[in-house]
C-alpha cells in the first residue's frame, strides 16, 4: 500500500487530470519560443502557423465523433455549446415551432437553457426517465409534435453514468424531421460515438472529462443535411459566424491532442475501466442495504453510483476523506436539494441523501480500488452505528410509516 | 467546505454514542427532523428524581455538522437542571463548533431535540404525578 498517493481521486467524472502528453502540446503553444501566434492573422507565418495546428486539432476532435473537421466549432466548453446548440436551433427555426423535448435527468447546461427558452415562450417537454436511467422510446414518441423543433437527450448522465441509445433516438427524429441535439460531454473515449449512423445533428463536446484542459470544449453542426443555428456571442466572425472571439491556439491543441489520445486507446482504457469497476462493486455489493443507481449494463465503465441506506452521503463523505469521491446528497449541493438524477430514476430522498458516486479513470490502480473498498466498508460501518434510522430498519419498522417532522 | 477542528473532533470521536431504554420513567427520548431532509437527531435523557440529567445518549443521521452538534449537546446537558437545559439556544451550539452559515440548521435541529427530550420527560413526569394523586385519593 505504500505506493498509494492519498487522497485517492476518484471523482473523474467531474474532471481529469490533464495527459502529460497534452500538456506539453499545450504547453508549446505560449510563448515567443512557441506557437503563439493568432490563428485568425493572415499576413505572417505566425498566424498560419497557429491555423495548422487548430485545424490539426480540429481534425483529431471529428475523427473522434465520426465528423468532418469543418462540422466543428470550438466554444469554451460543453455548458456553452449545450446553449449555443439549444438556444441557437431553437431560435433559428422558431417560426417552424415551438417546443422542445428534453429528459429530467439532462446536465444543468440543458435543462437551464430550456428554463430559459421557456421564459422567451417555447414550450418544453421533460421526460421521466425509466427507473434504470434510460429514455421511454415510446413515451418519447407519443410527446413529438407538429411543431417540436430540437429534441436534446445527453449521451452519458454524469452522475449514474447510463448510456441513452442515441442512435435509437437519431432514427425517430430524422424521420420526423427534427433537430437532434446531443450533449456528450461525458462520453468520448468511453463510448463509441458516430454522429452518421447516429443521426445526430448537433454535438456538445468538453475537453476537461477526457483528459484536456477545463475552458475549451466544441460544437458539431452537421453539414449534410445543413443545421442552421443562431449564433449566441458576436463579434469578429470566427468560425464561420456561429462562436466569435479569438481562438485559444493552446487549448485547442490540448483538446485535439487530448481527443486523438481518446481515439486511439479508448478500447484498452474501457477494459481497464471495466475491470477496476466491477472490482469495486463485486467488493461492496455483498453490503447490506445498498442500491445500485443506474442501469449495470447500459453504463460507462468507469462509474458506480451506489446508495449505502441510512447513511447520510455528506457524513459518508468525510469519513472517506482519503478519498475524493461526490454525493447526491443535499449537503454537498449549492441548492440544498438531493440529487435531481436520482428522484428522477425513482429513488426517494433518503437514498438520494445517501448516495456516492465513484468514478474511476486513466491514472486509477487496483491498489486505490482495494484502499477504497476498505475505507467504505468501514465508514458505512461505523456510521450505521451512529444511525438512529439503521436501529429502526434493524428493529423492523418500517421508515415509511413514521410520521416525521419535516423541516 | 472545510470543517472546524471542533466539528471534526466530535465526528471522529462523538461523545456518547448509544441507546436508553426509551419506555423506561426517567428516560426522555427526543428524536427530530426526518430521513427525507438529510437529518435525523436522536437525543435521550435520563433525569434524577429532582429534575438533573444524569446521563445523555445520540444516534444521529445527517451531516458531519449534525453528528457534531448532537455529539456536543451530549456534553452540554450532563449535570444540568432542565431549566438551565431549556435555555440552551443554538446560536451556542453553532457558536462552540464554528458552524459556517450552511450548516446553522443542524444546530437549529440539536436545539429542537433538546426542547423533545424535555418535553418527553416532563409528559411522563406528569402523567406519574397524575396516576398517584389518583392513587392516594
Amino acid at each position: 500500500m505504500s505506493s498509494l498517493n492519498i487522497p485517492i481521486y476518484l471523482d473523474y467524472s467531474a474532471t481529469t487530470p490533464v495527459d502529460e502528453r497534452v500538456a506539453k502540446a499545450m504547453a508549446e503553444c505560449l510563448t515567443l519560443q512557441g506557437n503563439f501566434g493568432n490563428p485568425a492573422s493572415r499576413s505572417h507565418p505566425f498566424g498560419w502557423k497557429a491555423e495548422e495546428a487548430v485545424e490539426n486539432a480540429r481534425r483529431n476532435v471529428a475523427t473522434l465523433i465520426g465528423a468532418v473537421p469543418k462540422e466543428i466549432v470550438w466554444t469554451s466548453g460543453a455548458t456553452e455549446s449545450d446553449n449555443l446548440a439549444i438556444k441557437g436551433a431553437a431560435l433559428f427555426n422558431q417560426k417552424k415551432g415551438k417546443h422542445i423535448i428534453t429528459m429530467k435527468t439532462e446536465h444543468k447546461a440543458v435543462l437551464d437553457t430550456c428554463r430559459q427558452l421557456e421564459r422567451d415562450g417555447f414550450e418544453v417537454t421533460y421526460m421521466d426517465p425509466l427507473e434504470n436511467g434510460l429514455l421511454d422510446l415510446d413515451a418519447f414518441k407519443k410527446e413529438i409534435r407538429e411543431d417540436t423543433t430540437v429534441v436534446s437527450i445527453m449521451h452519458v448522465n454524469n452522475e449514474i453514468g447510463v448510456i441513452q441509445d442515441i442512435a435509437a433516438i437519431g432514427a425517430i427524429t430524422r424521420e420526423k424531421g427534427i433537430i437532434f441535439h446531443v450533449d456528450a460531454a461525458q462520453s468520448p473515449g468511453k463510448v463509441a460515438i458516430n454522429v452518421d449512423e447516429m443521426n445526430v445533428d448537433l454535438m456538445s463536446l468538453c475537453a476537461h472529462k477526457v483528459y484536456g484542459p477545463k475552458g475549451i470544449g466544441a460544437l458539431y453542426v452537421r453539414r449534410k443535411p445543413r443545421i442552421r443555428i443562431e449564433a449566441q456571442i458576436h463579434g469578429g466572425g470566427h468560425e464561420r459566424g456561429m462562436r466569435s472571439g479569438t481562438l485559444p491556439t493552446h487549448q485547442i491543441v490540448g483538446m485535439g491532442e487530448s481527443f486523438r489520445i481518446a481515439h486511439e486507446e479508448m478500447e484498452a482504457e474501457n477494459e481497464r475501466m471495466r475491470s477496476l469497476r466491477n472490482r469495486l462493486w463485486d467488493g461492496v455489493k455483498d453490503m447490506e442495504e445498498i442500491y445500485l443507481n443506474g442501469d449495470l449494463e447500459q453504463r460507462i465503465p468507469g462509474n458506480l453510483n451506489i446508495s449505502f441506506n441510512f447513511v447520510e452521503g455528506e457524513s459518508l463523505i468525510m469519513s472517506l476523506k482519503d478519498i475524493a469521491v461526490s454525493s447526491g446528497s443535499a449537503c454537498t449541493s449549492a441548492s440544498l436539494e438531493p440529487s435531481y438524477v436520482l428522484r428522477a430514476i425513482g429513488r426517494n430522498d433518503e437514498l438520494a441523501h445517501s448516495s456516492i458516486r465513484f468514478t474511476m479513470g486513466r491514472f486509477s490502480t487496483e491498489e486505490e480500488v482495494d484502499f477504497t473498498i476498505v475505507k467504505v466498508r468501514e465508514a458505512v460501518e461505523k456510521l450505521r452505528a451512529l444511525s438512529p434510522l439503521w436501529d429502526m430498519h434493524k428493529e423492523g419498522i418500517d421508515l415509511d410509516s413514521v410520521e416525521w417532522a419535516h423541516h | 467546505m472545510a470543517y472546524s477542528d471542533k466539528v471534526l473532533d466530535h465526528y471522529e470521536n462523538p461523545r456518547n454514542v448509544g441507546v436508553m431504554d426509551k419506555d423506561a420513567p426517567n428516560v426522555g427520548p427526543g428524536m427530530v427532523g426526518a430521513p427525507a431532509c438529510g437529518d435525523v437527531m436522536r437525543l435521550q435523557i435520563q433525569v434524577s428524581e429532582d429534575g438533573v440529567i444524569e446521563d445523555a445518549k445520540f444516534k444521529t443521521y445527517g451531516c458531519g455538522s449534525a453528528i457534531a452538534s448532537s455529539s456536543l449537546v451530549t456534553e452540554m446537558v450532563k449535570g444540568k437542571t432542565l431549566d438551565e437545559v431549556a435555555e440552551i439556544r443554538n446560536a451556542h451550539i453553532a457558536e462552540e463548533l464554528a458552524l459556517p452559515p450552511v450548516k446553522i440548521h443542524c444546530s437549529v435541529l440539536a436545539e429542537d431535540a433538546i426542547a423533545a427530550a424535555i418535553a418527553d420527560i416532563r409528559a411522563k413526569r406528569d402523567a406519574q404525578a397524575s396516576e398517584k394523586s389518583a392513587a392516594s385519593a
